[in-house]
């Protein structure tokens, strides 16, 4: 049922109707500043931010298979580049949202390079011991992580300063991002990840490197977590050893999870999900993060694939549905 | 009734109430509260230090009926999670939707250090009565940032390494907690000790929350020290008291410590083992100042404890504030004239018994207390002063401009002299 119902024209890979939902998603969010408190524009830039890192997840685990509990620690390590080449070694932003990328790509390279060959519980653990060894280095390279304190410095450009024009450009690089990353999915490359997910001894036995696509996945899984640690660098000034920590890594995963694994526009949803319940349940109880756990198991009980899933068993095929894949 | 008389009549009775309206509206915009947003550790690892915070803040409003300079005083609290990134979101939630004048709290430095950096773009007064990062008043001073009854980490161990000189300690260990905070209250000890010619023999950091001491005891034990310094917080301090004692090492080495370490939030739920520790702090519960211990009795007969290090610095903290607005009559939206106004203040009546004002940096100038753990009549412990260094400066008694050509105190440059 991948491609039921599509029309035959097609705009950048998108169905008349598709392309009209995005548009309309997309102005809706651009219309936002106009509504909001600079206080919920913020709330909204952050979960824009932390939906593209549970989508760079959702590429691995919902088209690869995959769980990595090691991205919190590679869009920390891009957090800590882009605050550490602008404020101390003086980069300018653009040079250093670059560095910060590119430092992203590289240990989500080497993360890949160990944990490729690995699936289930043992990838899992993989990762997880991976990202702790960022956070230590983090944590104890002093004269340059800044320790326990962190780093601190005006990293944003004076025109993103305001709220309004930083969740614009946040906005506008978060739908180029998000866009390539669907493409991505899509792509026959991407569908050799499916197909991994689904039956790794049939790939391998019809010829596919399994390895290497995984590799490459792991990439680009990378690449994309970047951007998204690069961009709460810029939101936050500051970046400490809780950017790069574990719960870093399990917060994103559970966004992806609350969202729907697979679903890959997921990401946004348990990301908004996720961030509005912290922010809002905090204001009336300390017990906040009981809430938060109460309301995990909720929906792993009530709506196993995630909030996307739940809505697409509610809604008409054809819209949402169309957006994933299985056999 | 008509419907005319009706519409009359209701017409009549909306036009009373909208005429009633408008002048209560204004008169609540005349005395319009002063919003207060308190930010503490409510969850995470620090977690009881936090609530020991709120209860000082909250002890002191109750006791000024919550009224500063005759407006009403609402404070909204908000939980940082032991987290720096939670705490910024915090800050920000409490500045820009919450419209707090001003903002007061947090307690590990990396939490602090995230919302001095945020507050440093929007100009709101922020005070920070526990973090005691040296450089927020020192390298890199933010003139928001105002350091109202809190200290800087090396401030008082400048004075204690002076202290152990007298006592004829020639060699001296240290085990810290390996962060900032224990870098630098190290580095001041270590400083001054080899300045006067003692010897740091060897100094030992281990992380956050270490649950087994015995390596470091070990070791410490082979060292044949005049003197242990100990450099622990929360959870890391009870721990260590208690293996250090059990280890053998009480009674045999002195054991001396940072002033959270002796700190009533950690000597409060131990008993003998803690006994005879020497550290150097401005507050001492135990002291017999007049003023000491009429807060002491008054915050124990409300919250059933002795006050702690926490509860002490944010009720001192508030009151500074509180005396600041007193004086510039309330207008707290003032910001230039409010931060000049706390900077001027000179704090009085504050539990310490004694005038405290700050010095050019804004950091407060203290009587440095060399306090000792000592078993009070009713068998719970406490810190009683044993001597006094006056009026302190952060700088010790080194110049200022020199002394910040220095590096800052890190694992690497603990000041130490070169024999």
């Amino acid at each position: 049922m991948s491609n039921a119902g599509s029309a035959p024209i097609k705009i950048a890979g998108l169905t008349g109707r598709s392309l009209v939902v995005v548009l309309l998603v997309l102005a809706t969010t651009a219309a936002l500043p106009l509504v909001l408190s600079n206080y919920q524009l913020e709330l909204a830039t952050e979960m824009l931010i932390f939906g593209v890192l549970a989508m760079s997840i959702d590429i691995l685990s919902g088209f690869a298979g995959r769980t990595s509990l090691g991205h919190g620690a590679i869009f920390g390590v891009s957090g800590y580049v882009v605050v550490y080449a602008s404020a101390q070694a003086g980069f300018s932003p653009a040079a250093a949202i670059l560095l910060g990328v590119i430092a992203a790509t590289a240990v989500a390279i080497i993360f890949a390079l160990l944990a490729v060959r690995t699936s289930g519980v043992y990838f899992l653990l993989l990762t997880l011991a991976l990202g702790m060894i960022v956070w230590g280095i983090c944590l104890r390279w002093t004269q340059v992580t800044g320790g326990e304190n962190g780093l601190r410095g005006d990293v944003r450009p004076a025109f993103l300063a305001g709220h309004r024009a930083f969740y614009w450009a946040v906005l506008a690089a978060t739908t180029v991002v998000s866009y390539a990353m669907w493409r991505f999915v899509r792509s026959p490359f991407g569908l050799t990840l499916l197909g991994i997910r689904d039956s790794e001894s049939r790939m391998k036995s019809l010829g596919y490197n399994v390895p290497l696509h995984l590799f490459i996945g792991f990439a680009v899984s990378g690449f994309f977590a970047g951007i998204s640690g690069a961009l709460y660098a810029l939101f936050n000034n500051f970046v400490s050893p809780s950017t790069v920590a574990l719960e870093q890594s399990v917060e994103g995963v559970l966004m992806m999870i609350a969202g729907g694994v697979g679903t890959l526009f997921g990401g946004f949803v348990g990301a908004a999900a996720i961030i509005a319940l912290e922010n809002v349940v905090s204001a009336y109880t300390e017990r906040w993060q009981t809430v938060l756990g109460l309301t995990f198991i909720v929906i792993m009980i009530f709506a196993p694939d995630g909030i996307i899933g739940a809505l697409r068993a509610i809604l008409p095929r054809g819209g949402l549905a169309r957006e994933r894949y299985k056999d | 009734m008509d419907r005319r008389q009706f519409l009359k009549s209701s017409t009549a009775a909306v036009a009373a109430a909208g005429t009633g309206a408008v002048p209560w509206r204004r008169a609540r915009a005349q005395a319009a509260p002063i919003k207060v947003g308190l930010l503490t550790p409510l969850t995470g690892v620090v977690a009881s230090g936090g609530k020991e915070m709120v209860e000082g803040v909250q002890f002191y409003l109750e006791s000024v009926n919550h009224q500063m300079a005759g407006r009403k005083v609402e404070l909204l609290i908000e939980d940082d999670a032991s987290n720096p990134d939670t705490a910024l979101q915090k800050a920000r939630r409490l500045v820009e939707q919450g419209n707090c004048h001003m903002l007061i709290g947090d307690l590990l430095a990396n939490t602090g250090l995230a919302v001095a950096n945020y507050v440093k773009g929007t100009g709101t007064p922020y005070f920070i009565p526990i973090i005691a990062a040296d450089d927020l008043t020192q390298r890199h001073r933010i003139k928001n940032v105002i350091r109202v009854a809190g200290y800087s980490a090396s401030a008082f161990t400048h004075p204690f390494g002076d202290w152990c000189l007298k006592q004829g300690y020639k060699k001296i260990a240290t085990v810290s907690q390996d962060y900032t905070f224990g870098h630098e209250q190290c580095g001041g000890l270590a400083q001054v000790f080899t300045e006067g010619g003692g010897q740091i023999v060897q100094q030992f950091w281990h992380p956050l929350n270490t649950a087994d001491f015995s390596p470091y005891l070990g070791q410490l034990a082979d060292l044949k020290v005049d003197a242990i310094f100990a450099m622990e917080t929360g959870a890391d301090a009870t721990r260590f008291i208690q293996q250090y004692a059990s280890f053998g090492l009480k009674g045999k080495t002195p054991l001396l410590g940072a002033m959270n370490a002796t700190d009533q939030s950690v000597i409060r739920t131990l008993g003998e083992e803690c006994d005879g520790i020497i550290a150097a702090a401005h507050f001492a519960e135990g002291s017999d100042n007049p003023a000491t211990q009429k807060f002491v009795r008054e915050y124990e007969a409300r919250y059933h404890k002795i006050p702690s290090l926490y509860g002490f610095s944010m009720y001192s903290g508030i009151m500074w504030v509180a005396q600041a607005l007193e004086k510039i009559g309330g207008k707290v939206e003032d910001r230039d004239a409010f931060i000049d106004a706390v900077l001027k203040t000179e704090l009085v009546g504050s539990p310490l018994g004694k005038t405290v004002k700050l010095d050019a940096y804004g950091n407060p100038i203290y009587d440095v207390q060399i306090r000792k753990t000592v078993k009070r009549a009713d068998g719970k412990y406490w810190n009683v002063p044993i001597t006094s260094y006056p009026g302190v400066s952060q700088f010790w008694k080194y110049d200022p401009e020199t002394y910040m050509k220095q590096p800052p105190y890190s694992r690497t440059f603990q000041g130490i002299k070169k024999a």
